[in-house]
């Protein structure tokens, strides 16, 4: 069995086991409803995690995800009501935004040379300032465009609705799997989370990845901001705090080796929707808090630690005795 | 003596700079009054309102000198606070509540420096998990709602006045000195560097990494519980969720205006306390001065990247890079109009 792969193998037994101990308890729980519903909810914060996934395969860390989410909420909902932009064009611009903008902190991290969690946090703060500079109130949408973006599903069988953000979530991750498994780009970002050196004399181009790697979060960051509007129907300068740790407890919870290096894109999905699962079963219970939560994933996160830990010291481990 | 001055100079000119500029913005701003007894003024205020942060700066110094990072504070802070406004309305009296919230905080710290020291797990990685799962517990704690309390003992610790000057600063100066003190006099800041700067070859050298480190996570946590027990005594309350919120991030910010480098060794206390106090002069400075307070995250955002830049091991070579660049532009400029 591939030993890199274990730790994506233990994610879905997981969130089998999980869902299983969910549907004994309510038998509910496999409805199609559910299901749509969990892909919806969880919309933004797996788009998001893909390119969080991205940024922690190539050993790096991007904490202005959250506030870049918030920032494109807000500068959406202000765009469309001070201007007469189409959102489509708005969107656009928007984009090209955040993907200059996780470029720019990219660049920042190469050239510097600097831990990649300090810049990133500036980006946090600035990204949340240009929120606020926008606007502090929750600003609505109210384009008959967004109306129709919101209504637009497919009925699954069960009477499930497959929402078109679910769908664009999907279609994310299969655009993540595609780049990171099949693409040169893909490649050398495993490169550069592998080590530096050994990337440098494979011929890995570390500046130009480094660049593209917190582009493409950016790029996430931002049709993550564009989902969430259109799940929450506004923009709101004080929305989404945190989600940058809860998109790296997804990665980390999938599989995801956080020295970079390792991990799958599909995990990702799996440790989302296993956060999906969680906080949908607390809702089903009905009588356990929100903030189990946050326990459970914390404990989550600690035994994927620890296992990945034991996995990295097992192959060591091993290396030392072949080579011994 | 001249020495620390010279340590001390970047951080003490950009003080005096930034209140100097916020007293063209608001020239009232140095002024301090007596009133009944205690002393009254923006930059008392400064001096109340920057405890929390300056005590978080304290530990964080002492781990970001080892190489580490603890990102749990901010929860560990409402978990002790939580934990505090638990014992007192629950009437333990303060001595033990105080003595729990601080043993909460010093398990907090175990924990953390567990794993970091004899799991072997990244500082980012390992605080993050407590960081996730902290204000979960701390709302266990507090059952999901705002614990209030009415121990006037208690409230003195956050609002009290001793000697004309407000509580916390009391606190948050007597930790500090006491902390440069001990690391300082003694072989321990010393050890701590050294770990800081190669932990491997620190360990060969004899000194007990495992145990420093445990101990220096544990300090962070005593720290944050201190932090914790002034915010809770400040509002009379324990706020699960916004108790410490985002002060991991200013105590990190402290520490890396003090002039304290992230990859560890050399570390200054002292520089990272006026750290806190330049976090939040920005702050009032820029509610006194009739800014909105939005400009603040802005502000900070842009602080971090100039010190980055100051900061980076590249920013000697690149400079000198883009000056050579310069020159060859300037020769080649030269040899076409000749």
């Amino acid at each position: 069995m591939n030993m890199r792969a274990l730790p994506l193998y233990v994610t879905i037994g997981i969130f089998l086991v999980a869902y299983l101990i969910c549907w004994i308890q309510f038998p509910n729980m496999l409805s199609t409803r559910v299901v749509g519903n969990l892909l919806t909810d969880n919309a933004y914060l797996g788009i998001v995690a893909v390119g969080m996934t991205v940024v922690i395969i190539s050993g790096g860390i991007d904490l202005s995800v959250g506030s870049v989410i918030a920032f494109s909420g807000v500068f959406i909902a202000v765009m469309l009501r001070d201007t007469g932009l189409h959102p489509l064009a708005v969107f656009a611009i928007l984009l090209a935004l955040t993907t200059a903008f996780g470029g720019a902190m990219g660049w920042l991290i190469d050239r510097l040379a600097m831990p990649a969690f300090i810049v990133t946090l500036a980006g946090m703060f600035l990204a949340r300032g240009a929120a606020y500079l926008l606007s502090i109130e929750s600003v609505p949408i109210s384009h008959p465009f967004y109306q129709s973006l919101q209504g637009a599903y497919w009925l699954m069988p069960g009477k499930g609705r497959l929402t078109l953000i679910g769908l664009l979530m999907l279609f994310t991750f299969c655009v993540g799997m595609i780049m990171m498994h099949k693409t040169r780009f893909g490649a050398s970002v495993y490169a550069i989370g592998g080590g530096e050196a050994t990337a440098a004399l494979m011929g890995v181009r570390q500046g130009r990845t480094t660049v593209k790697v917190y582009a493409f979060s950016g790029l996430m960051a931002g049709l993550s901001g564009i989902v969430f509007s259109v799940y929450t129907g506004s923009g709101y300068s004080l929305a989404t705090v945190g989600t940058e740790l809860t998109a790296i407890a997804a990665v980390v919870i999938g599989g995801t080796l956080l020295t970079g290096g390792a991990g799958y894109v599909f995990g990702t999905l799996i440790g989302v929707l296993t956060m999906g699962l969680i906080q949908t079963y607390i809702v089903f219970d009905g009588t356990l808090s929100s903030w189990w939560t946050k326990i459970v994933t914390g404990l989550l996160l600690l035994l994927f630690i620890l296992l990945q830990k034991g996995l990295v010291r097992l192959s060591e481990s091993r290396l030392v005795a072949r080579e011994g | 003596m001249h020495g620390t001055l010279k340590r001390l100079a970047p951080q003490l000119i950009a003080l005096a700079t930034l209140i100097a500029l916020v007293s063209v913005f608001y020239p009232g701003f140095l002024s301090v009054s007596l009133n009944d007894g205690r002393l009254v003024g923006p930059v008392v205020d400064v001096l109340k309102r920057s405890a929390p942060v300056a005590l978080l700066a304290v530990g964080m110094t002492l781990v970001i000198a080892t190489r580490g990072i603890d990102l749990s504070v901010g929860a560990t802070m409402a978990i002790c606070g939580a934990v505090a406004a638990y014992a007192v309305s629950a009437g333990y009296g303060l001595p033990v509540a105080m003595l729990l919230a601080i043993g909460a905080g010093l398990l907090a710290g175990l924990w953390n420096g567990c794993l970091v020291a004899i799991v072997g797990v990244q500082p980012f990685v390992a605080t993050l998990i407590l960081m996730t799962a902290g204000r979960g517990i701390a709302q266990l704690i507090t059952e999901g709602r705002i614990l209030t309390f009415t121990d006037p003992a208690f409230a003195f610790l956050g609002s009290g006045n001793l000697l004309g000057l407000p509580m916390p600063t009391w606190i948050w100066i007597c930790v500090a000195v006491l902390t440069t003190l001990l690391m300082r006099r003694t072989a321990l800041g010393l050890l701590i560097e050294a770990i800081g700067i190669n932990r491997r070859a620190s360990a060969l050298a004899g000194v007990n990494a495992v145990v420093l480190l445990i101990a220096v996570y544990m300090a962070m946590g005593f720290c944050a519980a201190l932090a914790g027990l002034v915010v809770t005594a400040d509002i009379r309350g324990a706020d699960a969720n916004n108790a410490g919120l985002w002060l991991e991030l200013d105590a990190i910010l402290a520490v890396v205006i003090g002039g304290n480098s992230l990859l560890g060794g050399r570390f200054s206390i002292a520089a990272s306390v006026i750290g806190a106090l330049i976090i939040q002069t920005i702050s009032i400075g820029i509610r006194l001065a009739g800014f909105p307070s939005e400009y603040n995250l802005l502000i900070k955002a842009v602080l971090v990247v100039v010190i980055l830049v100051l900061q980076s091991p590249r920013f000697g070579t690149e400079w000198h890079y883009w000056r050579q660049q310069l020159q060859f532009k300037r020769l080649r400029e030269g040899k076409i109009a000749k």
